[in-house]
């Protein structure tokens, strides 16, 4: 039988503000377990919460860019449940009024725009870690308080998507956003941008959806596509078998590509949700909603769409250049500085990206040439001081060295030749001392031509105007 | 007269006279401490020590003419006080030794004004109870019969000013809890607003009723003692953002065209008689005062104490959830595996009054009932609030017992939790309606146990029921009564 996959996502988004929700710890991430501490967040007796107005404004950015309405009167309930990196044995988060609700993405797959809803994203959170420790003779388990109460948004999507990929392309879409909106690290693998998806299957051309199962906290945009291509042939072959998919939460393996059963329904909990007594409701004014909007930065799409239509860049070019915020930011600088879209483009997408990725992944924002030098080296070469080949080598003195590319060229004598007379000298050489050639060439065939420049550039050292050469020989060829 | 009879203010100006150092003071109640508590049994802690260095630290500031009111007075907490470095229990074993690393904001403001600790009070387990008999450090006895409960929860903190093992004392009301004991021990207590004072630093129990109040020897230590823990506090998002008064200079105001309101539901058969002729008493001395006296009607009393048992048990029952043996207090030894170990804690840790309330809650906010109960309760709680906001639209004040009966014997009402539950009908509301009331001694029963008078104020209304209070005080003698220990 076919199946239709039926999937919804839903996000815990780390917030980057400096301190935690609740208390005023710091919210850094590696620290000494239990250095960033302190009794709130210990869930100590007699101490209490008090909200950082941050991680509202936060939420009030990510819910105005997902095309979401703001809840104005939120309260903050209890989770209830025990477990041991939960410290008060009650999670604050927000249950039936979350901040923002009714929102929605659209996304991209093979050409295809999609509209993905947006159920709600609510404030909460975070609990602790487990830390089994590996001591010999030691079975006791270690608990890790520094991520207890560190500010989560839960970003919860309508069950819309119907394939792994439209799955990723959402992720991936959210996860821009939330980095460009400047509210998340969007690190994966440190647990700062995790999903939980929701995977059923149903025969294909029904409206009714199948049992699901819930699949944990995975940490790659990777695994998470493989953990669904799982989930989606495990279902159809029980449901090919006649049996029953049991709704349950499964953990996926990277090792075995599977996911397995981590605790089934029957063992589901009731939260007890009620409204948390300690905290007071928070009130949104329509005007903190008009202040958060006004400073949104610009997003991705809106991004893209300018750089199409203002700058004329291809499609591709774009969507590569918005990728990141930080990235867009570089492309931006340079160009303003340097104002040949296509140019800039090409570097940025070329030698730019070449480098960081062959420097360990190095990060655009640490990149040793600046949006002012890579402007000032495109300079050099539209006056035609350096061509495009010295250019690179430029570019990879600049990065290793972070000089000005003036000096560079000035120092290693980089400076292009564009003197006729020297030029013509060393085409007169060459002509000279490959008579053979010549003789072909005029002959007929004319891709010996390429030959040529490729002697006179050589006996350059690289440093004659292309431009010039190619101007004498045909002058000298011809004549 | 003997140093640990003296009130905050009479104490204060012998200290400001230098006839008295803080020291002496605080050597006179440790020892008196040593003398009566073995009878009465108000103290889990008591702390000698420290007492005695924070003692010199203010005789030294007062020798620097740096005296505040409470500079150099010996006062005592109930131990639902978070006190750095000082074991605090919580009356219960689950928190046998736990030393908490950190100070409430009450307790710190105290010690900003140089009051010394002499120790930490019994109190009913986590603050569940009205009789103190739910402590796991034994039952406090009422100072003026042995034989009987001091009422609760904060019997020890009412107790000791009784039994003048302390100057002056913190206690909290979540239903009562300072003003029912306050009553049996013929001392002063009040119950602030909710939001007046910070909780920060207190154990909850119910996050939405629990406030701190002080229990004194007269009102005008009461009005010194609230000036000095209230006031807005960051840390307590609950708290207040309005100014404090200067609650002592208000004091002398009188009654004069005041009108008092007295609720009809209050004032039942079966009110015991001597309470209701103490009531009568102080009706008429009212009266007399020049005070206007107004029946009124809180229609939704009767719905008080049901109300009150389900939302106080429903927080409790999430606000005990980190007594889990994780990270502190007691854990449970032999426990296999991490269930078992949570279970087995509690289990050991909690006692039976602890444990009903808990599993009353968590029923109460359990899917399928949370609606009929939980939900309910809170509508009724907003009619009730709105009782007392409609009377006083036409009075000033409320003036009603405090208990139903005088103090009852220690054991008599343990088998009857409910029985137990209503001798706080008088004093439930307050709380749900988050306002102010305060208990003074109004007189003794023929068997000569005490009977207190409760004046109920608007919110933020706690300096009118101060002056209230203390002009029937200046022509009441029943606050200078001493119990016989
Ligand atoms: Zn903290």
């Amino acid at each position: 039988m076919k199946y239709q996959v039926v999937i919804g996502l839903e996000v815990h988004t780390q917030l980057t503000t400096n301190t935690k929700i609740f208390c005023g710890c710091s919210t850094r991430f590696g620290a000494e377990p239990n250095s960033q501490t302190c009794p709130v967040c210990l869930g100590f007796p007699g101490a209490l919460p008090v909200l950082n107005k941050q991680v509202v404004e936060n939420a009030i950015r990510a819910g105005l860019a997902t095309n979401c309405s703001i809840t104005q009167r939120n309260v903050f309930a209890r989770k209830n449940y025990f477990y041991p990196d939960l410290p008060k044995g009650y999670q604050i988060s927000q249950f039936d009024l979350p901040i923002c609700q009714h929102g929605h993405l659209d996304i991209e797959v093979d050409g295809e725009t999609k509209r993905i809803g947006i159920t709600r994203i609510h404030m909460e959170e975070d609990a602790g870690k487990l830390v089994h420790a590996d001591i010999p003779g030691v079975d006791d388990s270690c608990v890790d308080l520094n991520r207890a109460c560190t500010p989560l948004l839960e970003i919860v999507s309508e069950p819309d998507m119907r394939s792994p990929d439209e799955a990723i392309a959402y992720l991936k879409k959210l996860h821009q956003i939330v980095m460009y909106l400047g509210i998340c690290d969007g690190n994966l693998e440190e647990g700062s941008f995790r999903c939980d998806a929701n995977v059923s299957l149903m025969p294909v051309g029904s409206t009714v959806f199948g049992t699901r199962a819930e699949l944990k906290n995975i940490n790659s945009f990777k695994f998470i596509k493989q953990a669904i291509e799982y989930e989606i042939e495990r279902q159809a072959e029980i449901l090919d078998d006649g049996g029953k998919v049991i709704q349950e939460t499964r953990l996926f393996d990277p090792n075995t590509g599977t996911t397995r059963s981590m605790r089934g329904k029957e063992e589901a909990h009731d939260y007890r949700y009620f409204p948390d007594p300690d905290l007071v409701p928070v009130l949104i004014p329509d005007q903190w909603i008009e202040d958060v909007r006004a400073t949104l930065p610009e997003l991705p799409e809106a991004k893209r769409a300018r750089y199409v239509a203002e700058l004329g860049l291809p499609e591709y070019d774009a969507e590569v250049l918005v990728s990141s915020r930080e990235l867009a930011q570089y492309y931006e600088e340079t160009v303003a500085r340097f104002p040949q879209a296509k140019t800039v483009s090409n570097w940025v997408m070329g030698e730019v990206s070449r480098a960081l990725n062959e420097d360990n992944n190095r990060s655009i924002t640490d990149c040793p040439v600046t949006p002012a030098l890579l402007a000032d080296m495109l300079k050099l070469m539209e006056k035609g001081t350096i061509s495009g080949k010295i250019a690179k080598t430029v570019f990879d003195e600049m990065y290793k060295t972070g000089k000005a590319p003036e000096k560079i060229v000035e120092e290693k004598g980089l400076v292009q030749v564009s003197d006729t007379g020297a030029i013509e000298a060393m085409v007169d050489e060459v002509l000279n001392n490959n008579p053979a050639q010549v003789e072909q060439y005029r002959g007929g065939k004319e891709t010996v031509f390429g030959f040529f420049v490729g002697q006179v550039m050589r006996a350059s050292k690289g440093k004659a105007n292309p431009a010039v050469v190619n101007e004498l020989l045909l002058k000298k060829l011809k004549g | 007269m003997e140093i640990f009879d003296l009130t905050i203010h009479e104490l204060h100006e012998k200290l400001k006279a230098k006839e008295v150092s803080s020291v002496e003071a605080t050597r006179a109640m440790l020892d008196r401490i040593e003398a009566v508590d073995g009878q009465v049994n108000a103290y889990i802690t008591v702390t000698p020590e420290q007492a005695l260095v924070e003692a010199e630290a203010a005789d030294k500031r007062i020798a620097a003419g740096d005296i505040a009111p409470l500079t150099g007075i010996p006062v005592g907490l109930k131990d639902i006080f978070i006190t750095k470095g000082i074991r605090t229990t919580c009356g219960s074993r689950i928190l046998e030794n736990f030393v908490p690393p950190y100070d409430g904001t009450a307790v710190a403001k105290l010690k900003e004004q140089g009051a010394v600790i002499v120790g930490k009070l019994n109190q009913d387990e986590f603050a569940m109870g009205s009789s103190n008999e739910s402590s796991y450090f034994g039952p406090v006895k009422n100072p003026w019969n042995l034989e009987c409960t001091p009422g609760g929860s904060s019997g020890g903190s009412a107790a000791a000013i009784a039994a003048r093992t302390a100057t002056a004392t913190l206690g909290t009301d979540t239903g009562g809890s300072i003003r029912q004991p306050a009553s049996h021990c013929s001392c002063v207590g009040l119950k602030p607003t909710y939001g007046r004072v910070s909780r920060y630093g207190v154990i909850a129990y119910a996050s939405s009723l629990d406030q701190v109040g002080p229990l004194t020897r007269d009102v005008t230590d009461a009005a010194l003692l609230l000036g000095a823990v209230a006031g807005h506090d960051p840390k307590d998002s609950t708290s207040v953002n309005t100014p404090v008064p200067d609650y002592v200079a208000g004091l002398a105001t009188g009654v004069k065209g005041l009108k008092i309101g007295l609720p009809k539901q209050y004032f039942i058969e079966g009110l015991d008689p001597d309470v209701k002729r103490a009531m009568d008493e102080a009706i008429a001395l009212y009266k007399s005062l020049g005070a206007e006296m107004r029946e009124v009607s809180l229609p939704h009393t009767e719905y008080a104490v049901a109300t009150y048992y389900l939302i106080a048990t429903a927080e409790a029952s999430s606000n005990l959830a980190r007594y889990d043996g994780v990270r502190f207090g007691h854990r449970a030894e032999d426990a296999r595996g991490l269930k078992e170990m949570f279970a087995k804690t509690r289990a050991e840790g909690f006692g039976s009054e602890v444990k009903r309330r808990i599993m009353l809650g968590t029923y109460a906010l359990s899917s399928g009932y949370y609606d009929a109960y939980y939900v309910k309760a809170q509508k009724v709680r907003t009619l009730i609030m709105q009782d007392f906001l409609n009377a006083f639209n036409e009075v000033d004040v409320l003036l009603t017992p405090i208990a139903p009966t005088p103090p009852f014997k220690i054991g008599e009402k343990l088998a009857d939790p409910l029985q137990m539950y209503l001798s706080d009908i008088f004093t439930i509301p307050v709380n749900l309606a988050g306002t102010c009331g305060i208990s003074i001694p109004a007189g003794f029963s023929a068997a000569g146990l005490p009977i207190g008078l409760q004046l109920i104020g608007k919110p933020f209304g706690e300096a009118t029921i101060l002056s209230t209070a203390y002009a029937f005080e200046k022509e009441t003698q029943w606050h200078l009564k001493k119990a016989p220990l």
